[in-house]
């Protein structure tokens, strides 16, 4: 995007937005209520609301520059890199765009600023299931990991457990049994939810590793 | 796993995956729950004595609420912190006997405080819907029977999955967070009598 025209834009907006909004102090100061579009011509308001309608001149044209830019720069810009700007956060770190898994290789950290704390060779994580949902779990307050878990697959049983709730919220407007009779499909739903899968099951079970207490 | 990755490494593979406590993340949103549930019952007790301040007399032009099955139910819910507290412990060392045993024993009492507590809802004396007495009582009870049957459910689903060839780590931890939200049931039960029956007498004398 081009730097000029966003400076232009920038300064369009900073003084539009306080011509626009600081006199709504001082005619507010006048006795001027809120949100009224409509005034007596004798309130002596006149003069500062044009004022404000002058400075959303200004916003309007900023916002105007602002959309060209980035008409004309998707159009024939530069294409960004990965990290344009340089920035230290961990988000910056994969390509751009980013793949849907974001990271090939989870990332280690060194501390906030994730990119300019890294070692020269920082380590990645490996050792994560390849065939399952696994994450790393971390410890609370130093972050030093601490175990492995895995989110569970896909499955149409939280969508019903939402109608089920809905069904029971619309039908307790009507009847104080919809909390109680809706409570069972409720319940129905979020037992099959957490009911396990066999084969998950045994594959969790054969590789377990229990926390040495 | 046979990955190749030509780099420094962080080998995480033989980091636990069964843990209890603050290792389980099903146990912090447990936590998380009971803190909101139990600043929900905090509420509803202060509400109770709010109404209470406003009211001439409490309760008003009838009996408090009968104390043999309100009581008879605390003394289950104690009792059963026993079995809770040693079949919490084998689950940490995955005993499967013994948490099967366990969870059949406080199914059977959580069967018998849901019985105790349907006669208690027949001896509080008062309805629901004739003023602010009746209902502040009824809503306390209303919540407490809510998490009451809440575990109840749980500990009979955890206990029908123990008895299949479904069990693994995950549902030791299950087993764990199970008796610790049993504790969460009990430990409110011990103000909320002392608010619903016994506040009453007190504030009468």
């Amino acid at each position: 995007m081009s730097e000029k025209l966003g400076q232009l834009s920038f300064w369009l907006f900073f003084v539009g937005f306080n011509v626009t909004f600081f006199p709504m102090h001082l005619v507010g100061l006048r006795g001027m209520p809120r949100r009224v579009y409509t005034y007596p011509p004798n309130m002596g308001w006149t003069q500062l609301n044009q004022i404000e309608s002058l400075g959303y001149i200004l916003l309007f044209l900023s916002v105007c520059i602002l959309l060209w830019n980035m008409f004309k720069s998707a159009r024939s810009g530069a294409i960004a890199g990965p990290n344009p700007w340089n920035a230290g956060t961990l988000e910056w770190a994969t390509t751009s765009p980013p793949p849907c898994y974001n990271f090939l290789h989870l990332p280690t950290v060194n501390g906030r600023e994730a990119i300019w704390d890294a070692a020269p060779n920082q380590p990645v994580v490996v050792g994560l299931d390849e065939d399952a949902r696994s994450f790393l779990t971390t410890r609370t307050l130093d972050a030093e990991p601490d175990g492995r878990d895995e989110f569970p697959s896909p499955s149409i049983w939280p969508f019903l457990a939402a109608v089920a709730t809905s069904l029971a919220f619309i039908g307790s407007i009507f009847t104080p049994w919809g909390i109680t009779i809706g409570a069972i499909p409720v319940a129905i739903t979020m037992i099959a939810w957490f009911w396990p899968k066999r084969q998950p099951a045994e594959r969790r079970r054969a590789r377990e590793i229990w926390q040495s207490e | 796993m046979a990955e190749r990755v030509d780099r420094a490494v962080l080998d995480v593979s033989k980091l636990p995956t069964v843990g209890f406590g603050m290792h389980s993340i099903t146990w912090w949103g447990i936590m998380g729950m009971m803190a909101i549930e139990g600043m929900v019952f905090l509420l509803m007790i202060a509400s109770y004595f709010y109404l209470h301040s406003r009211s001439v007399e409490w309760p008003p032009h009838r009996n408090p609420p009968d104390l043999f099955w309100g009581t008879l139910n605390l003394g289950l819910f104690l009792v059963s912190i026993i079995p809770n507290e040693w079949y919490r412990r084998r689950a940490r060392k995955g005993d499967l006997r013994a948490v099967r045993l366990g969870l059949v024993i406080l199914s059977l009492f959580g069967i018998a405080n849901v019985v105790v507590r349907y006669f208690e809802l027949w001896h509080l004396n008062t309805d629901w819907s004739i003023d602010a007495y009746g209902s502040a009582v009824w809503t306390l009870m209303g919540l407490h029977v809510l998490h009451l049957l809440t575990d109840l459910v749980d500990t009979l689903v955890l206990t029908t999955l123990f008895f299949t060839t479904l069990v693994e780590g995950k549902r030791f931890q299950d087993a764990e967070e199970n008796a610790a939200y049993w504790y969460f049931v009990v430990g409110f039960w011990v103000p909320i009598y002392l608010v619903i029956y016994w506040a009453p007498r007190w504030l009468h004398a």
